[in-house]
């Protein structure tokens, strides 16, 4: 996947207008835009997003691949950045530099189970995986989804998941730490669910996103159920501010974050995890 | 190395350095050389062979740089605190700004520095650390077009070194004290005003032939790489043989506890260092209307915001800093672009307040108990 390449300084973005907005949580908000050139991207993969006056930062891509007319961010407010961005309207114009870095390997998963794993907010850069999936579903074994939000009411993309839970090709496992009186699901943590998942650990490829202490128990859970651990794809978040190897920034050990990953296996990522502060 | 067969050496004078200072300035460049400013060398516009820092020399050590008279050569004194990093990867560079607003809003990339430069003096380290910034900035996937643009224009005028200061140590690290590649001409100083020169180019070529020049002898050939000679004799080096290994495999090495309590985390090591490429954008908006541009500058893994994401610092600490810089510079470099992030121009030894030395610091390590 090309990036584009309209100007010869990779840190020069390109005009991205904002076509529709939609709130997902009090927090959190998906919007679609469209920036001539746009040629695409591959599941996993990010943009690094600018609110002028304010700043730039990396999102991951959470629309589906197939649809190169536009591009799909999910932003949680968190920070001065993302706030800015969370608060665009219709109609609002950004900067955009991408996409960047590597994909989820999901092409290769073709004729084997898959299992995602998500948490919290880690479920928009999977969305991606779920579309492809569900939009070439023949050409895989059996899907699992499990997703883990803090409770109930930050369970995101909601619709989507009912929609996905009500098929019959596709296991759909939805958890939260802390329940409600309304919720009648499951409580506790996502990796408690793994066990009781329908899948051969022998031929299965797993893709997890969410906080690191998630990754972490959920990449150990497959790998104790029999999964390879080059089998286990995790994507990494860390400070970045080129996503083009440049700024330096976002190194874990020997790679830089945003050119070596941030979709790394857990056969290359598990001694580094291990290393508090690396 | 350019053109047929080895340059042949050829002596110059203090007329020839001047000749060649205005020439260098007669082809349109901007030539940059060593003066003396605010008590240290620095790479200044100079005009001619008499701006130079003549009858200077460096004293340094661990948290210690001072230049006092001493001799009559007008490059005794090694590196000072910025080599020429500074020159090709400036410590801020605007990257674009924005003109006009909502739909209107145009990005306007910021122009390519088209000054073209000459730096006089530039050392063996300084030219080691710039094939390092050339395969991270330039030789990747992407790359920094300001770098390669200064980077492309800039011709090199290296001067041997004639000796070493206390904190030198690229004889271990295999940059230095001579010059080998990376320069258009190469000046090695000798008693008396007198330098011998050799091209390394056919730009530098072109220009020592049209310099008042006379051929070397074999006396004074051997008379410069005897002076040459005299640099290697260093008090500091690093033994880097199976380095990278070890620095990656022991993060939990009481040694990093142990420094970290010298340690200020004041970043000076991160801004006189010479390979150090990191850098933080800004942006900066305009008080009068909605325009705004876009800069990066130099930062320092050493501060905490470095590593933010939300929720904190991923290196809190300061034990994980300085591992951080330590094990990238003699580490994870090698992983990255297949060479050392270090090339001994020991200046992060001289300008740290409290004297960590990184050779001393490297030694500890390899050791299993600190």
């Amino acid at each position: 996947m090309q990036a584009i390449d309209s100007h010869t300084d990779p840190m020069v973005p390109v005009i991205a207008k904002v076509t529709r907005v939609t709130r997902d949580l009090s927090d959190v908000v998906t919007f679609e835009m469209e920036a001539e050139g746009w040629r695409g991207f591959a599941p996993g993969q990010f943009n690094m997003l600018s609110v002028f006056g304010v700043g730039e930062i990396p999102i991951s891509i959470s629309g589906p691949q197939s649809d190169s007319s536009k591009i799909i961010h999910t932003i949680r407010d968190v920070g001065p950045v993302s706030h800015a961005l969370a608060s665009l309207r219709t109609g609002a114009v950004l900067g955009l530099r991408g996409p960047y870095g590597t994909p989820w390997p999901v092409e290769a998963a073709k004729g084997r189970d898959v299992v995602v794993v998500a948490g919290g907010l880690g479920l928009a850069p999977v969305r991606p995986i779920l579309y492809e999936l569900m939009e070439n579903r023949g050409d895989y074994g059996k899907v699992t989804l499990l997703y883990g939000a803090r409770s109930p009411g930050d369970i995101l993309f909601a619709e989507e998941l009912r929609q996905w839970r009500s098929r019959l090709d596709m296991g759909v496992e939805v958890t939260v730490d802390r329940a409600d009186p309304s919720w009648h699901g499951h409580v506790g943590v996502v990796t408690a669910h793994l066990r009781g998942a329908d899948f051969d650990p022998k031929a299965t490829t797993a893709f997890i996103c969410g906080p690191e202490i998630m990754m972490r128990f959920t990449a150990n859970g497959l790998v104790d159920l029999g999964v390879a651990p080059g089998d286990i794809h995790l994507s990494m978040e860390r400070n970045m501010q080129c996503g083009i190897g440049l700024c330096g920034h976002c190194q874990l050990g020997p790679h830089f974050v945003c050119k070596d990953g941030p979709v790394f296996d857990w056969a290359v990522i598990k001694p580094l995890m291990r290393v508090k502060e690396l | 190395m350019t053109g047929a067969g080895t340059p042949i050496p050829v002596m110059i004078d203090v007329d020839g350095l001047d000749a060649l200072i205005a020439a260098l300035a007669a082809e349109g460049r901007e030539v940059l050389g060593p003066v003396r400013r605010d008590g240290a060398l620095v790479f200044e516009p100079i005009g001619a062979a008499g701006e130079l820092p003549r009858g200077w020399v460096d004293e340094q050590s661990g948290g210690h740089y001072r230049l006092k008279k001493e001799g009559t050569a007008f490059f005794g004194a090694t590196n000072g605190p910025q080599g020429i990093k500074r020159i090709l990867h400036t410590p801020h560079q605007r990257l674009w700004r924005t003109e006009g607003s909502g739909d209107a809003t145009e990005i306007i990339p910021e122009p390519l520095d088209d000054t073209r430069r000459a730096v006089i003096g530039a050392r063996a380290c300084d030219l080691a650390a710039m094939a390092v910034q050339d395969r991270v900035l330039m030789e990747g996937t992407y790359g920094d077009p300001h770098y390669a643009a200064r980077r492309g224009s800039l011709f090199v005028v290296a001067v041997n070194c004639t000796r070493a200061a206390d904190t030198c140590f690229c004889a271990s690290m295999n940059t230095g004290p001579k010059a080998t590649a990376g320069y258009d001409i190469a000046l090695t100083e000798l008693e008396g005003g007198r330098f011998l020169a050799v091209s390394g180019s056919d730009a530098g070529a072109a220009m020592l032939s049209g310099l008042p020049s006379a051929p070397a002898s074999a006396a004074e050939e051997a008379q410069a790489e005897e002076a040459i000679e005299g640099a290697r004799d260093q008090q500091r080096r690093i033994d880097t043989d199976g380095l990278p290994q070890i620095l990656k495999t022991r993060p939990d090495h009481p040694r990093w506890s142990e420094v970290a309590s010298r340690c200020l985390n004041c970043a000076n090591c991160t801004m006189v260092c010479p390979t150090c490429f990191c850098t933080t954008v800004e942006e900066v908006s305009s008080l009068e209307g909605p325009e705004t541009e876009r800069v990066a500058r130099w930062a320092s893994c050493f501060t905490v915001d470095f590593s933010h994401i939300h929720g904190g610092a991923v290196r809190a600490g300061a034990k994980s800093r300085y591992r951080q810089w330590l094990t990238h510079k003699l580490g994870t470099w090698v992983d990255q672009f297949g060479e050392l992030g270090c090339v001994g121009c020991g200046r992060c030894i001289s300008w740290c307040p409290v004297g960590i030395d990184i050779t001393e610091e490297a030694a500890a390590l390899r050791r299993e108990e600190g």
